[in-house]
């Protein structure tokens, strides 16, 4: 069959250049980096803003993270010179709508808007970061729709196993935080965020970045006008060294009745400038990185344990981790972990196949391009990485850096950083149904999930 | 952008645009969760996966490494109306995937191994996306069975287990010959492509398979209901709970120009700090955690047919009767059937709604996929590159008309109740 395959498929062609981004780089007296690419395409521009938001150190975390979560929402509740609608009504009117999301690093502030409407979207922003009134009865509204949508969030199992690990993963460390408690976010005044605001929401070190149908000199010049007034005295804060912890045992954090166990399994991984990240990215995909993998040929097209196996590499500023994911029925658990683990060895301890590792880099290759193809797309990579204090023309060089992998280089990389032995291993099930089967393959230790306490 | 149809009944819609060297290219079919036969609820969307179980000259997993390992990406989706399977790629690959769909259009490798393993893939699929979590099938499985009637209409289309268990390798055969005939598909192409060439690719590949007789098209409209109907679901797993409120719109297709007014109105209300909802409801009142509004199903308005909703969709504390949230949207709603909208508000909204649909079309994929459904949809693909056009000649008459359209009394309501909830 397969030869027949073989003499049928079409060859590729040659492949066509990549265009050329046009990147301009400058930095304002205010110290905020900006970071212009002006694309063919649709009249949009796409604006990330991202200011480093990491808490200054453990025994602040819980309150800091519960002062951004509120603070995310609520920068946007009026100004000295406009209210909540108002500010949504002016970047309505050039087809903006602005958001602002917050992770353990980072504020980020986005939207997308009509490339005509450029100048005064950056004037609205501009308001929001020198004004945020934080009035204190529509932040009292806000901070507890923020406690309701903890309650929910919390209640999604992806969520419960994400925080489990994370805990489990950093200890004490500010990454630790995964979802405020709804008591510290309830406790959360005007004051403190104006003053978070103040103290945070600073230039220096923050990164402006704008894609699309625009003319990198005029849009510069745009952004110096603007927002000439948005100065602070501070620097940014990023978050202090990650701890590495042991694994530890399997923890099995109890959902009584659930008809699925969702599996995670995670451990540190070389940070984007570190010489062996692309040999890891790679054997992170032979693994379980697509959909051509290990992990899903097995668990997935072979046995039907889980719809949607899947391993990545990703990055925050002080911990990069590798993670490998799967939502498998309750009965077949501890199988499902048997294999995961299984293909985890296997990439460890024997080479992968020429053919598997030049599938993967292309794939790595091309979607690395595809992804960069929107302006949408290219904004938040070059937000990530400008942000991170990469050039960025650091694509250029790692995508250099893939092409030269070998398997050699990415079993070493796979021996260590995919061994099943170093990985931190979480799963969230009921307890009572798949306890004894995980236990066949080590040492297990059973929490309760902290909604389903909530809820007694 | 060029159109032909080849002698197998085949539609071909190709839109260059040669800026960046990636191509799309998709198949969708005239097929989806509506078509379903009473018993085989689901059977559209298990059907989808077994599309990529392999063909005649394409082992099982090799349609994703060829594409993968060219650089590109793949997917399928089960809609009401239609089933599509697509990748973008880089140039290069076209014909290669031209081949994979050419040769599964032919002759999909559905075998009694594949179909048991796809069945648990489902099965799977469902247990993490509706069964294992709070909200899972709120609305979109559940507000059917209330604001419908017609068994196409009202059914679940993720499938019971037992009808999917029960699912034969006969009964798949006859779905490939009934609904999979070149003549009831589109295929879209765009991206870095030459027409000439891409032509006489296609003509290659796809020209050989035989052309089927094609199925007409179910009738899916339903009479317009005459009464509040009104449903309650428990879900042991939600925090706190809900309420979606379902109204009949215009026939999407046969009354587009009505139909476009509501689609506006659905943004005028939801969209963003500044609609009618997110104030009243969030900011002012402080009714709702989180609220939306919109057309279709699955929230895209120009891909479906007769009959469709607009749906809005409110999550509540616990301390708020689902009465004052039912009340405060039927509030806004008729104080905008009664004064209208103002000319500025309405441009708002318009510009916000360009920017939306520019944003789908900056992606090559994303603008081939609205090419291919108005082409299947609506049988123009030209409408998909003129809706942002068609949308801000739209008038604020238009949207009072559409806001007189959603009667309180012939609202489809359903409370979702959290009863494993804190409180």
């Amino acid at each position: 069959m397969t030869a027949t395959v073989q003499h049928l498929v079409p060859p590729l062609g040659e492949p066509r250049p990549q265009p050329e981004l046009a990147v301009t780089e400058s930095t304002l007296p205010s110290g905020l980096r900006l970071v212009v690419v002006p694309r063919p395409g649709v009249p949009l521009v796409e604006l990330r803003l991202r200011v480093p938001f990491a808490a200054r150190s453990a025994r602040t975390a819980a309150q800091h993270s519960a002062r951004t979560t509120v603070l995310s929402g609520a920068v946007l509740l009026g100004t000295a010179a406009h209210d909540a609608t108002e500010i949504a009504q002016l970047l309505q009117a050039h087809g903006g709508e602005l958001s602002v999301s917050a992770d353990p690093d980072r504020l980020l502030f986005s939207t997308t808007l009509l490339a005509e409407g450029l100048a005064p979207v950056l004037g609205v922003l501009a308001e929001v970061l020198t004004s945020a009134a934080y009035p204190s009865d529509p932040v009292a509204a806000e901070r507890a729709r923020v406690a309701e949508r903890i309650a929910i969030a919390r209640s999604q199992p992806a969520v419960i196993a994400r925080t489990a690990l994370a805990a489990r993963r950093f200890g004490n460390h500010p990454y630790a935080e995964q979802l405020p408690s709804p008591e510290l976010v309830g406790a959360v005044r005007s004051s403190a965020l104006r003053k978070l605001h103040r103290e945070r929401v600073l230039p220096a070190g923050s990164t402006l970045v704008l894609v699309g149908d625009l003319d990198p000199a005029a849009a510069a010049d745009a952004v110096g006008t603007a927002l000439a007034g948005w100065t602070g005295e501070g620097t940014a804060v990023t978050a202090p060294p990650a701890p590495l912890l042991p694994p530890g045992p399997l923890e099995v954090v109890d959902r009584p009745g659930a008809v699925q166990s969702n599996l995670r399994l995670a451990g540190p991984a070389p940070t984007r400038t570190d010489p062996d990240l692309a040999a890891v990215r790679l054997a992170n995909m032979v693994y379980g990185g697509y959909f051509s993998s290990r992990l899903v040929e097995n668990i997935r097209e072979r046995r039907g344990y889980s719809y949607s196996p899947r391993s990545s590499v990703d990055h925050l500023a002080a911990a990069s981790s590798f993670l490998v994911e799967a939502d498998v029925a309750t009965e077949v658990t501890g199988p499902a972990l048997l294999e995961a683990w299984y293909e985890l060895a296997r990439m460890a301890l024997t080479p992968v196949t020429e053919e598997e590792l030049d599938g993967a880099r292309r794939y790595v290759l091309g979607s690395m391009a595809l992804a960069t193809a929107t302006h949408a797309g290219l904004a938040s990579t070059l937000s990530a990485l400008v942000g991170a204090g990469l050039p960025p023309g650091w694509l250029a060089e790692h995508q250099r850096a893939l092409e030269a992998v070998t398997v050699e280089e990415v079993q070493a990389a796979a021996r260590r950083y995919l061994q099943p032995a170093g990985l931190t291993a979480v799963v969230v099930g009921d307890a009572e149904r798949v306890t004894d089967g995980l236990g066949a393959l080590g040492p297990v230790e059973v929490t309760a999930a902290p909604v389903a306490e909530e809820q007694r | 952008m060029e159109r032909f149809r080849l002698e197998n009944g085949l539609r071909v819609v190709l839109a260059p645009d040669r800026s960046v060297p990636v191509v799309a290219v998709t198949v969708s079919y005239d097929v989806g969760m509506r078509n379903e036969p009473q018993g085989r609820t689901g059977f559209a969307h298990l059907f989808e996966h077994l599309m990529f179980q392999g063909s005649a000259n394409v082992p099982k997993m090799e349609h994703a490494r060829l594409v993968q390992a060219a650089g590109g990406t793949f997917n399928g989706s089960t809609h009401q109306d239609y089933t599509n399977y697509y990748q973008a790629l880089p140039a290069e690959a076209l014909e290669r995937a031209l081949f994979l769909e050419a040769d599964r259009m032919a002759a999909p490798a559905i075998t009694e191994e594949n179909l048991r393993n796809q069945i648990d893939v489902v099965k799977e699929e469902i247990r993490v996306n509706v069964l294992n979590r709070p909200y899972g099938a709120f609305p979109w499985l559940q507000l059917p069975r209330i604001a419908f009637e017609s068994f196409a209409n009202t059914h679940d289309g993720y499938g019971s287990f037992v009808d999917l268990e029960s699912s034969t390798v006969e009964d798949a055969t006859d779905f490939f010959h009934r609904y999979y005939a070149p003549g009831n598909a589109v295929l879209a192409l765009g991206g870095d492509l030459d027409v000439e060439e891409t032509e006489r690719l296609v003509r290659r590949w796809f020209g050989p398979i035989e052309a089927r007789e094609v199925p007409p098209t179910p009738h899916t409209g339903e009479p317009s209901p005459t009464s509040v109907r009104r449903g309650v679901v428990e879900d042991p797993l939600a925090p706190a709970p809900a309420v979606a409120i379902g109204w009949r719109v215009p026939d999407p297709v046969g009354d587009l120009d009505t139909y476009l007014g509501t689609v506006l109105l659905a943004e005028l209300l939801s969209e963003g700090d500044a609609s009618r909802l997110e104030r009243r409801l969030v900011h002012d009142d402080r009714l709702a955690v989180a609220q939306s509004s919109y057309v279709g199903l699955f929230g895209d308005p120009f891909d479906v047919r007769d009959a469709t909703l607009l749906t809005t969709q409110v999550h509540h504390p616990a301390a708020v009767a689902p009465e004052q949230v039912i009340t405060a949207v039927n509030e806004e709603i008729g104080r905008v059937a009664r004064e209208g909208v103002g000319p500025d508000e309405l441009a708002r909204v318009q510009a916000r709604a360009e920017a939306q649909l520019l944003r789908q079309a900056d992606s090559v994929l994303g603008r081939t996929l609205s090419f291919a459904n108005a082409e299947l949809i609506h049988g123009r693909a030209e409408l998909a590159g003129e809706l942002a056009a068609r949308l801000a000649r739209v008038t604020p008459e238009q949207v009072q008309t559409a806001a007189r359209g959603l009667d309180p009394g012939t609202a489809a309501i359903l409370e979702l109740r959290a009863t494993g909830g804190r409180r």
